[in-house]
């Protein structure tokens, strides 16, 4: 099955998930400068999780991107992944001004402190800083200084970037594990299928 | 996600209830005034209800921060029994039935006995405002109405065996969906030592804001700590025994090297995860406000902890 669609189409597309991804910050703001009472009694708290949740979710749908390209045979969908790279990295810059602003006042030796001390701020930092080298080569002009084969051995980061944000969730809750385990259930299934793949042309690579 | 249903709760959530407790939203884009009563009569009737507490005013000096709003401390709870989200309790709490209600009273007492709810509202109680911390490092300012936890002691005369008191919350599986899950090791119970417990301002707390406390704050009767943490703050009280042995509480066998016996606020001892040097006064962005050390209350209760290592006994 192959799914083509018209150029103006895609293009037409591909504005409207650019726009669409953009809500959850509109609604952010929104919230803030008209309507802070609908953030609850802890605004701070909810721009930190919706944030990080959304950090979480276009990671998930960047790592998404090939394995229904290939299941559906839909190739245009390639198109859209760099946009959801990048927004994972906004929303990352999002959640982290938002921690260093709200919690730590913007004192940033205090940061570094809390950084050193607290396990899941050192993976949640970690996972950010490796996200900024993959934000920054994410355009054509990169990939074509790199190097096909050593930008993508750049941008497979993208999976330990995505386990560190997970168990950065999972360190971070109180008690109640269960949306950190869907999301690491969620990213098993996307990891496991390229594992699968791989698996599987080595094993016809060795027979032929 | 569960943190945040505002402002977009699930679809198969919309009740009356919540109806009411986003009604600005719909205020906001409602035009029609008869439809702006409808819906607010409409959510009363689903709210569990509160009734105005007849009080004095305490003589406990109320901190200098602005009381915290209704609306935001009736809706952002940390109440598992009703689900791990700070706007669970809020939607989920209506369902508990708190009349008739009894607390029993028993263990090292000289007269165990089983007080009625009725019998409590109608003691001498006063208005008392607390900050109350959250180990979580936020914090809010509350007008609690109650009486001294010592006053409910003296009705049942506990005897010398009584070194500390143990508080057990209700568990009713039927009408709290967080017991039907397993994240803490329900009922939860909660304990003091009993010089902590006969202090003055431990306060056995039956309203709020004026009002019969509503479900989701731990109605109809908690225990208020002012100077510990406020996973301390046993709520919806159905036992209370006055016992020999220190109680193991829910938090500690949850995680016992995070949640300890004392939990008294204390900004020189960081929480394993997380920094309690600072706090959030809700609804401020910033946690710019300095914790201070026993939530502010040291002059009346450091020395109960003389000699003692604060860190050791966390």
């Amino acid at each position: 099955m192959s799914l083509a669609l018209p150029k103006s189409w895609i293009a037409a597309l591909k504005a409207f998930v650019f726009t669409l991804s953009l809500v959850p910050l509109a609604r952010i703001i929104y919230a803030v400068v008209l309507d802070p009472i609908s953030l609850g009694a802890n605004p701070a708290e909810t721009i930190l999780h919706m944030s990080g949740d959304w950090v979480i979710y276009f990671l998930l749908i960047t790592l998404a991107i090939t394995p229904v390209r290939k299941l559906t045979g839909w190739n245009d969908l390639i198109k859209f992944r760099r946009t959801m790279g990048l927004y994972a990295f906004f929303y990352a810059s999002v959640h982290f001004l938002s921690y260093i602003g709200f919690d730590r006042l913007f004192d940033l030796s205090d940061m570094a402190k809390e950084i050193i001390k607290r396990p899941f701020v050192l993976v949640g930092f970690a996972a950010f800083v490796l996200l900024i080298p993959l934000a920054i080569t994410s355009t054509r002009g990169w990939v074509l200084r790199l190097g096909g084969a050593r930008w993508s051995a750049l941008h497979r980061l993208v999976y330990p970037i995505a386990v560190l944000g997970i168990v950065h969730y999972w360190w971070l809750v109180k008690r109640d594990i269960t949306w950190p385990l869907v999301f690491a259930l969620v990213l098993g299934v996307l990891l496991a299928y390229r594992g699968f793949k791989r698996g599987g042309k080595k094993i016809r690579a060795a027979a032929s | 996600m569960p943190r945040y249903l505002f402002p977009t709760p699930k679809g198969s959530e919309i009740t009356p209830r919540e109806v009411y407790l986003n009604r600005r939203h719909f205020i906001a884009g409602a035009t029609i005034a008869g439809a702006l009563l409808a819906l607010d009569g409409s959510a009363k009737a689903a709210t569990s209800p509160t009734e105005p507490l007849k009080f004095s005013q305490g003589s406990v000096k109320a901190p200098s921060d602005k009381t915290t709003a209704r609306e935001l401390a009736t809706t952002y709870n940390n109440y598992y029994e009703f689900g791990t989200a700070k706007t669970e309790p809020a939607r989920n709490a209506s369902t508990l039935k708190v009349r008739p209600w009894t607390v029993e009273i028993g263990g090292e007492v000289a007269k165990p006995r089983t007080i009625g709810i009725e019998d409590l509202l109608a003691m001498d109680l006063e208005e008392r405002v607390y900050r109350m911390r959250c180990v979580e490092a936020w914090s809010m300012v509350i007008p609690w109405v109650g009486m001294s936890f010592s006053k409910l002691a003296a009705l049942v005369e506990p005897t010398s065996k009584a070194k500390y008191v143990k508080f057990t919350s209700v568990a009713r599986p039927e009408e709290m969906p967080g017991v039907r899950t397993r994240i803490l090791d329900w009922p939860y119970t909660e304990g003091l030592r009993i010089d902590e417990a006969m202090h003055p301002l431990t306060f056995l707390t039956l309203g709020m804001y004026g009002e019969t406390l509503p479900n989701q704050n731990g109605a109809p009767v908690r225990i208020v700590t002012p100077w510990k943490y406020g996973f301390k703050n046993a709520k919806s009280i159905v036992r209370i025994d006055f016992v020999e042995q220190q109680p193991r509480t829910a938090w500690m066998t949850a995680g016992a090297n995070e949640y300890g016996f004392y939990a008294n606020v204390n900004p020189e001892v960081d929480h394993p995860r997380w920094s309690q040097k600072h706090e959030r006064l809700l609804p401020a962005f910033f946690a710019s406000r300095e914790t201070e050390k026993f939530n502010g209350y040291g002059a009346e209760v450091a020395s109960l902890y003389a000699g003692m290592d604060l860190a050791v006994n966390f």
